[in-house]
């Protein structure tokens, strides 16, 4: 937890709002606000900012070579150092230190990464070995950041800073909480584990927005390799800042911060919940008291961890035993070189590629499931072959332009070649990317195989229903091509002629629901499209083109 | 900054500290305390606005570890220490609170 | 007995030298040092923990090497004695504290493995105030030490264990730390050399941590050429310790006769005026005046800042032991008191383990560092340590070494001094080398009216060591030749 001070009207203490860096405090507006009703029906909006500890992808811990690995039986990856033995010293990871430069890089720039020193925050609890946790306090080694969620809205990051993750206790009798329980049992291998404590500014203004902001947090981490970014492995928890302010108004009132927040679900109700509360405090004229709260999610409210009197006194200084941490600009400009695209930049490029908007779900969930890459790429194929104007029934074709060493099939030059790909095209990419692409294997499916797919659905060779029938043998065998399975499956685009026949022999086989579809408004008829369609596609065994169907239907009814 | 220690500081940082002190040892060190604080009062008085501190009398920086495996203690061992232990960890009464 | 009376054939280079060359067995040298344990220690109590059996062993073992042409190295059947606060592997360590009775670590710490890999055979744990926070050793929960030149006074402290082991001759060498004199002053109540080396050549890799910042791990002997032997043994790089300076340690023991000719010797003003009894003042005199005999130029010097040298350690110094010793706390080792809540037990488990002058140090480290005193005592105190440092480096632009007194006084009784200030001030001439992490050395330099041994200090500039240890070697063959005979 990093300290803030902030202006209450209720509460004033004469000084200016700043950060723990001395910068000051600012909330950007949004069309994406929470809004809480109090009691008396009074109208509070939200004010929010979020910490973040990631655990880092480490082989060692922070401060030894003891192993950084989850899972293990207790009390085995640990060394003197973790156990706090007298006499024993932190010596800091490299690895831990690079990771976090890479993460400055990734949100803030090289800029941003700064000369850190390690202090002491003293406070005694069983879970921490020397009742002391090493971190980084007033010289954090990342000072500055931005993260723009898949939404649009951009998130300030006022820090972030390296420590020490604490042990993990385990509470025997009182159905294992906390409270209630006969003893506890402590388990020291997650001590040391280095953290990665990331403090945005108080720049979320929705419940939504959170959520987005550690989605998107995780995706940059696991992206960077800085963070395995599991959350029900506890390698992300997330504390949530949170106070409110008159809607409309500009004032900042005393936040509070809820810890154990373990999901995105119980995030969003978390803050809500908070909000709520302290509207009506505020509502009611009463003091919302700055504190830490633990969010319950089975009972769904938060309450006060700690009584007043044992209020925060940590005793920071200089970490004695390390010395300061000043990552040379060389070897920052190295880890900035070696950065892998972020999603943001790569929503962008998808979204150029496709001709979507950058927010749209499609894009949002490909780049999420890092499958830009693969749509990108097939993309790009289907505009070579567009280009040379090849025939998309000769199996070969786009594997023989693939082996033609052309640029920009793939990398990173395949984004501009993509935009260039017809239309439909880049729909047939997206559908299949989005949802039929989802299951297990489909990530790995070769982008010009799909491309040859999408190459003969465009012709109007293959149906969506086969596209998708043919598009589950590619993934599950490695050897078959599109061509090779429609033909196997004996899926020939029918002639006008049979479809024509079809469609007639469904409309003479319902005369009633003819006769609806005929004369009823179009929502009716829309219902109907659906049931002749099904009709049609159960006659030749889906081989029919559900659009060229469709237009059939409309083209007879209006005769 | 004339800063005079008094038997409630004592107390309070007694209870920070996580040690008991009687009545008696409160005024103890309450005078201890303040006759040591008293003696710090030359370097209190300096006008030291521009000076840096000195936190490493000889000055390092960026001392880096690999980040390779190294040893670890066995179970048995990490715990032989141990007042007392249950199940492969360190057992201890009921804990009040959580962790701040 | 005395060391130069027992010490005068059982100089650690003697012995590793003997010992080496198969002219004497390390078997025996060992026996001839626990003969001289059973005779005094049960008076003296230097030891916590006399390792007779390991000490056998490991003779025995060093002697089976040189029967087989290998060299054990140059501590080569050497007894050594250890500071109990230093870890070592299956033997207990206490640091004379209630809290830690009977923890044996699970490591041994760097010093401990290197003294170990050149040669030298271990003897014992010695007494110290509890976790070094002390100047007489009486703040030890095992009982005090008493000084084998004088069973009535105090041998010093922190380390006074590890001073009256070797002035007593149950140990040739031996190792102790120093926060802000623990080794120092000790070497001159007690007429032994006594070295704190320059912060960061030393690993405190397995030092139990009083100070982090100041703490530094040196030797004791009974002479000068045996301490830069010790030295040379236990200094260099560790990585295990991220205030380890990376780079070669100076060498030592082929310099040491190099002689003071042409040396510049500064005698700090601040440190020969008030407060220093005129006897040692007249020894601090004479010595300046052999090293002026001996070829050196000396002056008097001013280094103002050591005057708050004092304040500023005991706002730093307990500052950060209130945090290094926030992990005895009942949960891992050491003692624990039963209570119904672990924030109970962690009270009664801390109140009951530390003794009064370590729960005096947590509280005034606590409250330097508590909300809003932090920038009026620690930071301050910070700073301090910035000008001590700046005035020291201006003393040494003209000066090679300086010298003072190592302590104002020669040895005073047990349970003379109740007052906490009044014994820091004991401290008053070898704190400032700790503030700036620079060496300083003890050596003896003849007596006080009462008979006891005076120590000189010689003070260095950072690495600085080896024109300290020409002048102190210079010193050693200029001092009074003194009876010693313990009463």
């Amino acid at each position: 937890m990093t300290d803030t001070v902030l202006s209450d009207p209720t509460n004033p203490d004469g000084r200016a709002p700043t950060d723990s860096l001395g910068n000051a405090i600012t909330v950007p507006d949004s069309d994406d606000v929470t809004v809480v009703t109090a009691a008396d029906g009074s109208r509070w909006e939200l004010v929010c900012g979020l910490e973040v500890h990631a655990e880092l992808a480490t082989a060692t811990k922070m401060f030894s070579g003891a192993p950084n690995h989850f899972g293990d039986d207790p009390n085995t990856n640990v060394d003197p150092v973790t156990l706090g033995l007298p006499g024993t010293l932190p010596v800091v990871n490299q690895k831990a230190v690079e990771l976090a430069v890479r993460f400055g890089c990734a949100v803030g720039g090289p800029q941003s990464v700064r000369r850190s020193v390690f202090s002491r925050k003293n406070y005694f609890y069983p879970d921490m070995p020397k009742n002391f946790q090493i971190s980084q306090y007033d010289q954090p080694i990342v000072v500055a950041g931005e993260l723009e969620l898949p939404s649009g809205h951009v998130v300030g990051i006022e820090r972030a800073h390296l420590e020490e993750d604490t042990g993990k206790s385990t509470h025997v009798g009182g159905a294992g909480r906390i409270t209630g329980a006969d003893h506890s049992l402590v388990d020291y291998n997650r001590a040391g584990v280095p953290l990665l404590e990331i403090v945005s500014r108080p720049h979320v203004r929705s419940t939504e927005q959170a959520r987005q902001y550690v989605a998107e947090l995780r995706s940059i981490l696991v992206a960077c390799g800085i963070s395995d970014g599991k959350m029900e492995e506890g390698s992300m928890r997330v504390d949530a800042n949170v106070s409110v302010r008159r809607e409309g108004s500009q004032e900042l009132r005393t936040r509070c911060e809820i810890k154990n927040l373990n999901s995105l679900r119980s995030l969003g109700r978390a803050i809500e919940h908070e909000a709520t509360r302290q509207a009506d405090l505020h509502a009611a004229g009463q003091k919302v008291v700055q504190e830490t709260r633990h969010w319950d999610e089975a009972q769904g409210v938060t309450g006060t961890m700690r009584s007043k009197e044992e209020a925060d006194d940590y005793r920071y200084f200089p970490e004695p035993d390390l010395v300061p941490v000043d990552p040379s600009p060389e070897w920052i400009a190295e880890i900035a070189a070696a950065l892998p695209m972020l999603p943001a930049a790569r929503r962008a490029r998808l979204a150029e590629a496709t001709g979507e908007p950058r927010t749209a779900e499609s894009v949002v969930v490909v780049v999420d499931r890092a499958q830009d890459d693969q749509a990108i790429s097939a993309l790009a194929h289907l505009a070579r072959l567009a280009e040379v104007g090849g025939d998309p029934s000769a199996a070969s074709t786009l594997a023989a332009l693939a082996d033609d060493d052309v640029d920009g099939l793939s990398g990173p030059d395949a984004g501009a070649r993509a935009a260039a790909a017809p239309d439909a095209a880049k729909a047939r990419v997206l559908v299949h990317v989005t949802q039929n692409l989802a299951g297990e294997g489909g990530a790995d499916l070769a982008p010009v195989r799909l491309a040859e797919l999408v190459a003969l659905e465009v012709a109007g060779e293959l149906t969506a229903t086969q596209a998708k029938q043919v598009l589950a043998e590619l993934v599950a065998d490695p050897e078959a091509t599109a061509a090779g399975v429609a033909a196997a499956k004996g899926f020939e685009a029918m002639d006008t002629g049979a479809l024509e026949a079809a469609v007639d022999a469904a409309i003479a086989g319902n005369p009633a629901e003819w006769e609806q579809y005929r004369t009823g408004d179009p929502k009716v008829r829309g219902k109907l499209t659906g049931f002749f369609v099904g009709q049609i596609m159960k006659a030749t065994k889906g081989q029919a083109d559900g659009k060229a169907a469709t237009a059939l239907l409309t083209q007879k009814a209006t005769d | 900054m004339s800063t005079r220690i008094t038997s409630d500081d004592v107390a309070h940082v007694a209870q920070l500290a996580r040690l008991e002190l009687d009545p008696a040892q409160v005024e103890l060190f309450t005078g201890q305390l303040a006759a040591i604080l008293e003696h710090a009062e030359d370097v209190e008085a300096l006008d030291l606005a521009d000076v840096a501190p000195t936190s490493h009398p000889y000055p390092l920086v960026n001392v880096l570890r690999p980040d390779e495996v190294g040893a670890t203690l066995p179970n048995a061992e990490a715990l032989a220490a141990a007042p007392q232990a249950e199940g492969g960890r360190f057992r201890v009464p009921t804990i009040l609170g959580e962790a701040p | 007995m005395s060391a130069a009376e027992a010490g005068s054939a059982d100089t650690a280079v003697r012995i590793a030298a003997a010992v080496r060359a198969g002219e004497r067995s390390a078997v025996d040298v060992l026996e001839a040092h626990l003969a001289r344990i059973d005779g005094g220690e049960a008076e003296v109590h230097a030891f916590n923990t006399v390792t007779v059996d390991a000490a056998r062993a490991a003779a025995a073992a060093i002697d089976e090497r040189v029967a087989a042409g290998e060299d054990p190295g140059p501590l080569a059947g050497v007894p050594i004695a250890i500071k109990d606060n230093l870890c070592t592997r299956g033997v207990a360590t206490t640091c004379s504290s209630k809290i830690l009775e009977g923890w044996v670590p699970p490591y041994d710490a760097t010093v401990v493995e290197r003294v170990w890999a050149s040669g030298a055979v271990p003897v014992g744990k010695t007494n110290l105030d509890e976790f070094a926070m002390g100047s007489s050793t009486e703040n030890s929960a095992f009982g005090p030490t008493r000084n084998p030149r004088d069973l009535t006074k105090v041998p010093g402290g922190s380390s006074g264990g590890s001073a009256a082991a070797v002035a007593g001759g149950f140990s040739a060498i031996s190792l102790g730390s120093d926060t802000g004199g623990s080794i120092r002053q000790p070497a001159a109540f007690c007429g032994v050399v006594g070295v704190k080396p320059t912060y960061g050549l030393v690993s405190r890799y397995g030092l139990v941590a009083f100070a982090s910042s100041l703490d530094q791990v040196g030797p004791f002997a009974t002479t000068v050429a045996d301490a830069a032997l010790l030295l040379e043994a236990i200094a260099g790089h560790d990585p295990a310790d991220a205030t380890s300076i990376p780079q070669e340690a100076p060498k030592l023991v082929e310099h040491l006769d190099d002689g003071v000719a042409g040396l510049r010797v500064g005698v700090v003003t601040e440190l020969t005026g008030e407060g220093i009894s005129p006897d040692v003042l007249a020894r601090v005199r004479e010595a300046a005046d052999a090293l002026a005999a001996a070829g050196a130029t000396v002056e008097e010097v001013s280094v103002p800042a050591v005057a708050y040298g004092l304040s500023a350690y005991y706002l730093i110094a307990p500052a950060e032991a209130s945090s290094n010793l926030a992990r005895f706390d009942g949960v891992r080792y050491g003692l624990r008191v039963d209570a119904p809540t672990t924030n109970e037990m962690m009270v009664a488990s801390r109140t009951a383990g530390f003794g009064d002058e370590v729960k005096r140090r947590i509280m005034l480290g606590t409250y330097a560092l508590s909300a809003g005193y932090y920038d009026a005592f620690y930071g301050q105190a910070q700073k301090v340590r910035t000008l001590i440092c700046r005035d020291f480096d201006a003393a040494y632009e003209r000066f090679d070494v300086l010298l003072s007194p190592t302590t104002p006084t020669t040895a005073f009784d047990l349970g003379a001094i109740a007052d906490p200030l009044t014994m820091y001030l004991n401290d008053i001439c070898t704190i400032p080398t700790n503030l700036a992490g620079h060496p300083a050395m003890s050596v003896p330099f003849g007596t006080g009216q009462d008979g006891l041994p005076v120590g000189v200090q010689v003070l260095a500039p950072a690495l600085g060591e080896q024109a300290m240890f020409r002048t102190a070697a210079a010193l050693e063959a200029a001092a009074p030749r003194t009876t010693g005979a313990s009463k």
